[in-house]
C-alpha cells in the first residue's frame, strides 16, 4: 500500500538532524519536497552548508527511517535551487533549539546574513538580550560562539543564512 | 581540455587546496575558537570543491567522479591559484592567505549568480552565502591583528609582503576566461578585480598595513605550475586513497 504524501511527511518529522538532533530534518526546513514517481518515494533534500558533514548521514537516515515503515523504493534527491535559508527552519523547530540551548536565527536573514555583528541572540538560558559574539564560528559552520553578559553563560547561536 | 572543465577545475581545485590547508589548523590554531573557525571554513571550502568537480566531471563526460579529480591527478594536473598552495608557516600568514582569498572568492562568486550557466549560477548563490561569512571573520581579525600590537602588526605585514605577489593568480586570465565570458557563462572578471583592489585597499588601511608597492606578482597556477609546497600538499591529501584506491568507508 502506498501512504500518501503527508504521512510521509510525518514520519520525516521523526527523522533527527545528526548534529542537532533536538530538530527533526523537516522542522529544519532541508525536505523540499516528497512525491511518487511511479512506484518509486522521492524526497527533495536541499543541503544546508555545502560542505556540511551532516549532509550524507541525513540522506542515509531518510532512506532507513522510511524503509523501516515498509518503503521499498525510496530515492533522495539533492535539490540545489533555491539555495537553502535559516528563514526556512520551522516555528516549532526555533522553540526546539531555544530548548535545546541554542538561540535560534534571526529572521529575514537577507537583511544580515554574513554579518555577524548585525545579528543579535538573546540568551537561551536567562532569555537576556544583553549578551556578545565571541567568536563567528561553534561546534559547527553554521554556528556562532556567543557570552551572555548577565548570566555568563557561553552559548551557541544558529547564524542566519 | 574544454574550456568549462578547465574553468571548473580552476575553481574547485583552488578551495580544495585552500580546504586542505584550512583543515591543517585543527588542534593548532593560537586560540580554540579561531581552531575550530579554521576547521568549519575549510569545511565549507570542500564542500563547495565537491559541487565544482561534479560539473566538471559531467562537463567532461569521461565518468570520472570528484574524488578521482581530487585524488588522482598529479601536480601538474592541478589548476589552483598558488595562493593557496603557500605554506601555513604562522597564523599570521594563514589568516593574510585565507583574507586575500576571500577579497577574491567573495566578488567572483557575485558575479557567478548571474552565470548564464545553470550549475555554475545555482553552486555561486549557495556558496555566496557562506562566502560572505569567511570573508567577516578574516577581515576582522585582519583588522585586529593588523591594528594590534606591535608584534602583531609586524607579523601580518610580513604575511602581506610574503604573500600579497601571489594574489595576482587568484585573477589571471585567458582564452579560457575570454571563451566562457563570449558564452554568457563567466561576467566580465574586471568587476571582479576591481571589487577585490577596492576591498583590500580599505581593510590594509584600517589595519594600517601598507601593500607592496614593488608590482611583484606571480602567476601560473592556473596552468599547472605551482610551487615547491604543492608536492608535499598533494602527498599528504592523496596518501590513503592512493595507497587503498579501491578502499571504502
Amino acid at each position: 500500500m502506498r501512504p500518501d504524501t503527508d504521512t510521509v511527511r510525518d514520519w520525516l518529522g521523526e527523522v533527527p538532524d545528526p548534529e542537532i538532533p533536538a530538530i527533526s530534518v523537516v522542522d529544519l526546513g532541508i525536505v523540499r519536497d516528497v512525491g511518487w514517481e511511479d512506484d518509486t518515494l522521492v524526497v527533495d533534500v536541499t543541503p544546508t552548508y555545502a560542505g556540511c558533514p551532516a549532509t550524507l548521514v541525513i540522506a542515509l537516515d531518510i532512506e532507513t527511517a522510511l524503509r523501516e515503515r515498509g518503503l521499498e523504493k525510496v530515492e533522495v534527491r539533492r535539490r540545489m535551487s533555491p539555495p537553502w535559508s535559516t528563514d526556512w527552519i520551522s516555528p516549532e523547530g526555533r522553540q526546539k533549539l531555544l530548548d535545546y540551548g541554542i538561540a535560534p536565527p534571526q529572521l529575514n536573514a537577507a537583511n544580515c546574513a554574513g554579518v555577524l555583528s548585525a545579528q543579535s541572540a538573546a540568551c537561551p538560558l536567562c532569555g537576556s538580550e544583553n549578551t556578545e559574539a565571541i567568536a563567528a564560528r561553534g561546534s559547527t559552520p553554521c554556528k556562532a560562539q556567543f557570552r551572555c553578559r548577565d548570566c555568563r553563560e557561553p552559548f551557541d547561536y544558529f547564524k542566519a543564512i | 581540455m574544454d574550456s568549462l572543465v578547465t574553468f571548473c577545475l580552476r575553481m574547485g581545485d583552488t578551495t580544495l587546496i585552500l580546504g586542505q590547508q584550512t583543515a591543517a589548523w585543527c588542534g593548532h590554531a593560537p586560540v580554540l575558537e579561531e581552531d575550530i573557525a579554521f576547521a568549519n571554513m575549510g569545511l565549507d571550502l570542500i564542500g563547495q570543491t565537491q559541487l565544482w568537480y561534479e560539473i566538471a566531471a559531467e562537463a567532461e563526460g569521461r565518468g570520472r567522479t570528484p574524488d578521482d579529480l581530487a585524488f588522482f591527478r598529479t601536480e601538474r594536473q592541478f589548476l589552483n591559484a598558488q595562493l593557496v598552495e603557500r605554506p601555513n608557516t604562522d597564523f599570521a600568514h594563514a589568516l593574510m592567505r585565507q583574507y586575500l582569498f576571500d577579497a577574491w572568492h567573495l566578488p567572483m562568486q557575485e558575479a557567478l549568480c548571474e552565470s548564464g550557466h545553470e550549475a555554475i549560477r545555482d553552486l555561486a548563490r549557495k556558496s555566496v552565502k557562506e562566502v560572505r561569512y569567511h570573508i567577516n571573520r578574516s577581515r576582522d581579525l585582519i583588522v585586529r591583528l593588523g591594528d594590534g600590537s606591535d608584534e602583531s602588526r609586524a607579523k601580518m605585514q610580513a604575511a602581506l609582503d610574503a604573500l600579497w605577489p601571489y594574489a595576482a593568480d587568484l585573477m589571471a586570465t585567458d582564452a579560457v576566461e575570454e571563451t566562457l565570458a563570449a558564452q554568457g557563462v563567466l561576467p566580465d572578471l574586471a568587476r571582479v578585480r576591481r571589487a577585490f583592489e577596492a576591498e583590500t585597499a580599505a581593510t590594509m588601511a584600517r589595519a594600517t598595513l601598507d601593500i607592496p608597492a614593488n608590482g611583484h606578482a606571480r602567476t601560473g597556477g592556473r596552468t599547472g605550475i605551482h610551487t615547491e609546497t604543492m608536492g608535499y600538499i598533494l602527498a599528504e591529501m592523496q596518501q590513503v586513497p592512493r595507497s587503498y584506491p579501491d578502499a571504502r568507508w
